[in-house]
């Protein structure tokens, strides 16, 4: 006998609860605004990657023969520009906290939704007018921006992609403001500090940078554009500027920013590794006051890039200390993360693996930050390619691994659907083998004293190169494969339900996909943070 | 180290056993903590897996692991900090006594003057077993000047000296790069270091000619250039006397008072007006435009050698521009 | 005791995802009071370099400063202070019930507003034909045949910092009348009662703060001493 096909009567949620354009572009659902973000700093992303790829088609040989000289500089710019300011410090707190941190705490928005929706807004004005500099023809001057090479020389648009990161770095700073006041004034009744997710913990550090570290970066690029265009004089050496001072200005934010970046990323660790450990987090409060401890101590060591610059050695000195400082409260998450792992109950999903590479890289990219402290060995190394290996493995083997163990964390909720553990879990592992093989190279191509930005270069340097560009290509199919299995997912993937990792969390505890008001009845919390003691143990069959 | 793969360049310094002696150091002390961290993730991961160990064990945190794992790093890396600046104390401070060579970075070449006026461009030529200072300026964007063999960069700004100093102890041909990214031919901007036997430095030294040492040029600047007039070496100048002045302290009008280094000089020459000796009218015209750094270069130099001791006076203290 | 219609008024200018009006009005002051913070940051930026330059270049400061019109930038300290004490009865007035009251010190506050802005653009338009923008055009004369410039190249350094500091303030007061402008025109439509009026509370913090930034402004740019030189 046949069955009837039962019609499948879809219950409403954030997706489905209006349509049309109109409704997403107006939105003020911050469930809506992440996926906003989520389209948009892909699309940066695989701009920023194709000028990579680029960049390490050139490198294959020692000559400049593939692009011209001035292509070239131009390339390594937009690179980093669309990587660290229209990538990575959006990718975590934009996409993953929109969306997830309201739900973590048991609210029904953050605490500015219309905020929100204008920090959208803002961050696709400011990647419109660079898009715009990029379109034009470029700028070649780093995405460091060294006066006076920016100001007085460069000849490329150097103040339309400045304005550009000058107006997406509002886009941070609200975003952090957000996430500040909703995490201070909007949790659930119950839920205390020393309660809250550690991923809460983690963005409220990196927000407190965004907030108070972006205006110095942004008044720092608007002096650049006034220079060229009035010539006020102030990094104009000829008119008795001093071009360490635009230095000074540049780092004071530039580093922290890199805190922006980590922080939420280790957020997301701290979330995957409990939940697939089954276990609370081995010492929550030192994990806890460590984001604090970054965040405050990364305020103090900009010059840690300006050793060689022409700083007094007693500056250095100072700079240096302080350096080694904040080196420490990472180590002490490192550990604690491992230590969340003893007699814990271990599942190997898709996010774990990227847990596992994320500790693994930052390990690997945080210890070759002491390198660069220590004062003696900074000298032969800065300005190489062992500065580009070192930063490399804490952005991408650190946070762009962090980020792909949270979307894949998060897609169930966010999606309502399971993505496909196979080809994830081969994805992972190319990622891993990939980024080794891109970037480790670079640390040995750094100590053989092979400068940075070099467009051309001996030729002793030839096979590190080749053997560089050969690991990038088996990355970018890592990179892809998510692209391919997501989108895949969202008609073929299996129903997640509510759970289904069996987590502990507020997230959880509401259907996947979420309503647009998250939750029906705003929930008591009475219980620690990742309580799995209490936490009925079921198998998790979805998907497996 | 292997001859065809190599880890690191020729050491070709007095310096650069050392700081190879600190990066092998960091190297094992990182290669130790990442296998650590791998090899306990690994074996956890192993021994703990949801088969093997269903229930897990409801551990909250332990004080003492906290602090261990919290000072005992730290511990490390102040072994890393105090090596690493017992180094950089040593680069920073040219020892007395060492041999000056001044060297312009601009886009995108190197230009290089001894002190006996022999001219470089790109190629530099160092005797084996002495103390070379680099005394450098940009004419144009930052550059850096940077020798992987010798393990010593520094950046080379405009409008202001910084300096360097080498010891080379090896003969060869060692890369020179610009290490700070400035334009088009940033890559192209390379040159090499000669390091020659004493004798045979001293013979490319002459090999070009006689010519005039850069004090000798700066000498002939300082007249030509009308800084004779009031610079005199009485006291009835209407500017201040210089014979002395390199290395001594100067009180200025607006009570600061400094030592007189390459920068001060420069500085001087170049925008009179900032910083005016105490007892001296503002009167003195700028030289921004009218001299090269070549011949700022020369200037400097003269005047710093109207403070050499006279033969058969005891050398005095000189601070000089570290 | 709240009048049904303020009850009403607050009613539709309650946000939803909030527990309570009370939690909605914490978190706007918050949130101005963080947005703040980001300013002070903003204008440190400006206020360091200002510091480096005025250290390494005094002389050229300190003359660059008597080119300022005392006069115009004490009355427009007066101008502002005067501003920021209307926007405060302005606020007080919304806090007590006083919707017409609030409406007429605000238009009061942005004629101060605009006030300040007239006089900046006279002093901007006296330094513009004095050619004292910086760029190829600029050209320093005390003005004082005894004593001629000590050091022109790096008083150009003032002026810019000068026009940049003093440019980005006004464009903070030309968004500062925005922002009240839009408080007149939703306070004259009923929008703001004892129980709803954070925004005026806010735009007003948001005032005071540009107030603020220009009574530091006023001695360092205006007031540098001068020394008499041998």
């Amino acid at each position: 006998m046949a069955t009837a096909v039962q019609p499948v009567v879809e219950r409403e949620n954030y997706l489905n609860s209006n349509y049309g354009i109109k409704s997403w572009l107006l939105t003020t659902d911050h469930k809506r605004i992440a996926l906003l973000y989520l389209m948009s700093i892909t699309a940066m992303f695989w701009l920023g990657g194709f000028f990579a790829m680029l960049i390490r088609l050139e490198l294959l040989t020692p000559a400049g023969d593939l692009v011209t000289s001035d292509t070239y500089n131009k390339l390594f710019t937009m690179h980093g520009i669309t990587m660290i300011f229209f990538f990575l410090i959006p990718s975590v707190p934009a996409v993953i906290g929109n969306f997830v941190i309201p739900l973590m705490i048991g609210a029904k928005d953050l605490a500015f939704p219309r905020l929100n929706l204008a920090s959208w807004y803002i961050y696709m004005l400011g990647a419109g007018l660079a898009l715009w500099g990029f379109l034009l023809g470029g700028v070649d001057t780093g995405w460091t921006f060294y006066t006076p090479f920016s100001t007085s020389y460069s000849n490329t648009h150097v103040v339309t992609v400045a304005v550009g990161v000058f107006i997406v770095g509002f886009s941070s700073i609200f975003t952090g403001l957000n996430f500040i006041v909703t995490i201070h004034r909007m949790r659930a009744p119950g839920l205390t500090w020393n309660r809250l997710p550690l991923f809460c913990w983690s963005n409220y550090a990196a927000s407190l940078i965004m907030v108070l570290g972006t205006p110095v970066v942004a008044i720092t690029l608007l002096l650049v554009a006034f220079e060229r265009l009035f010539h006020i004089g102030v990094f104009n050496p000829q008119l008795g500027g001093d071009p360490l001072l635009f230095q000074h200005l540049f780092w004071f934010y530039s580093h922290p920013a890199v805190y922006i970046m980590i922080l939420p990323g280790m957020g997301v660790i701290s979330e995957v590794v409990t939940c697939y450990s089954r276990k609370r987090a081995f010492g929550y409060e030192f994990i806890a006051l460590a984001s604090i401890a970054i965040a405050v101590l990364g305020f103090l060591v900009w010059a840690h890039h300006m050793f060689v610059a022409g700083i007094s050695m007693y500056s250095a000195l100072v700079f240096s200390l302080l350096t080694y400082f904040v080196a420490i409260p990472s180590a002490v998450k490192v550990f604690n993360w491992t230590a969340t792992m003893y007699k814990g109950s271990v599942r190997f999903d898709t996010p774990m693996l990227y847990a596992w590479g994320f500790i693994g890289l930052f390990t690997m990219g945080g210890l070759t930050g002491v390198f660069l402290a220590s004062l003696g060995v900074d000298v032969h190394v800065t300005d190489t390619y062992f500065v580009v290996a070192h930063f490399h493995y804490v952005m991408v083997g650190g946070m762009v691994l962090a980020y792909l163990a949270g979307l894949h964390f998060w897609w169930p909720k966010i999606t309502g659907r399971m993505y496909p553990e196979p080809p994830a879990k081969l994805s992972a592992l190319l990622v891993f083998v990939g980024f080794n093989l891109t970037f480790f190279p670079q640390f040995i191509l750094g100590y053989m004293g092979m400068p940075r930005r070099y467009h051309a270069y001996p030729p002793e340097f030839q096979v590190l190169n080749v053997l560089s560009t050969a690991g990038a290509s088996v990355l970018a199919i890592g990179y892809i494969l998510p692209m391919i299995y997501f989108l895949w997912s969202l008609r073929y993937g299996e129903d997640a339900g509510p759970n289904p990792w069996n987590a502990v969390g507020l997230e959880w505890m509401t259907p996947s996909p979420p309503p647009t008001h998250n939750f029906d009845e705003t929930p008591v919390v009475t219980w620690e943070a990742y309580d799995y003691e209490h936490q009925p143990q079921e198998e998790i069959t979805i998907g497996h | 180290m292997w001859k065809n793969f190599p880890l690191f360049p020729e050491r070709a310094s007095s310096l650069a056993g050392q700081v190879d002696g600190l990066y092998f150091f960091l190297v094992a002390v990182s290669a130790f903590f990442t296998i650590l961290i791998f090899v306990t993730i690994f074996i956890f991961a192993i021994k703990y897996r949801r088969e093997a160990h269903p229930n897990p064990s409801h551990i909250e945190g332990s004080l003492p692991l906290e602090l261990t794992w919290t000072l005992i790093p730290l511990g490390i890396c102040m072994i890393f900090f105090a090596w690493g600046s017992l180094i950089y104390f040593q680069e920073g401070r040219a020892p007395k006594g060492a041999m000056e060579i001044y060297a312009v970075g601009k886009q995108w070449m190197w230009k290089f003057e001894h002190e006996t006026g022999q001219r470089e461009i790109n190629t530099l030529h160092v005797p084996l077993g002495r103390d070379v200072k680099m005394i450098m300026s940009s004419q144009d964007v930052i550059h850096s000047f940077y020798v992987p063999a010798f393990r010593i960069k520094q950046d080379v700004l405009p409008g202001r000296y910084t300096t360097t100093w080498f010891h080379p102890t090896k003969i060869g041909t060692y890369h020179l790069f610009c290490a700070e990214y400035c334009g088009t031919q940033h890559s192209g901007m390379i040159g090499e270091v000669v390091v020659m036997e004493p004798a045979a430095y001293q013979a490319w030294l002459v090999g070009g000619g006689a010519m005039a040492s850069l004090s000798a040029n700066g000498q002939q600047l300082f007249l030509q250039l009308g800084c004779a007039t009031c610079h005199r070496t009485d006291t009835q100048g209407r500017g201040p006397m210089l014979a002395g002045l390199y290395g001594k302290q100067v009180q200025l009008d607006d009570g600061r008072s400094l030592v007189a280094d390459e920068n001060y000089i420069r500085e001087s020459i170049l925008n009179p007006g900032a910083k005016v000796v105490s007892g001296f009218k503002p009167i003195m015209p700028t030289y921004q435009g009218q001299v090269s750094e070549e011949s700022l270069a020369a200037l400097v130099q003269y005047i710093k050698s109207l403070s050499q001791p006279q033969p058969g006076e005891p050398a005095g203290n000189r601070a000089s521009l570290q | 005791m709240a009048t049904s219609s303020e009850i009403q008024t607050a009613e539709r200018s309650f946000q939803h995802h909030f527990a309570s009006i009370e939690q909605q009005r914490d978190t706007a002051t918050f949130g101005m009071w963080m947005f703040l913070l980001t300013e002070i940051m903003f204008f440190g930026g400006l206020f360091c370099s200002y510091l480096v330059y005025r250290r390494t270049y005094y002389e050229a400061f300190v003359e660059g400063s008597q080119k300022m019109n005392i006069i115009l930038g004490a009355v427009n300290t007066a101008v502002l202070i005067c501003s920021s004490l209307s926007m405060a009865m302005g606020v007080r007035a919304a806090q007590t019930g006083k919707p017409k009251l609030m409406v007429i010190l605000l238009l009061v506050t942005i004629l101060f507003g605009f006030g300040f802005l007239g006089i900046k653009a006279v002093e901007y338009h006296e330094h513009w034909v004095n050619h004292e923008f910086p760029g190829p055009n600029f050209h320093f004369e005390t003005g004082d045949p005894a004593h001629p410039a000590t050091d022109p190249l790096h008083t150009q350094i003032y002026f810019g910092l000068y026009w940049s500091m003093t440019g980005l303030h006004a464009l903070h007061m030309i968004i500062g009348i925005g922002l009240v402008t839009w408080l007149v025109l939703a306070g004259m439509r009923g929008a703001f009662s004892p129980i709803y009026y954070s925004p005026v509370e806010n735009v007003g913090l948001y005032w005071h703060f540009v107030d603020l930034v220009w009574i530091y402004l006023f001695p360092l740019l205006y007031l540098i001493s001068h020394k008499h030189s041998g």
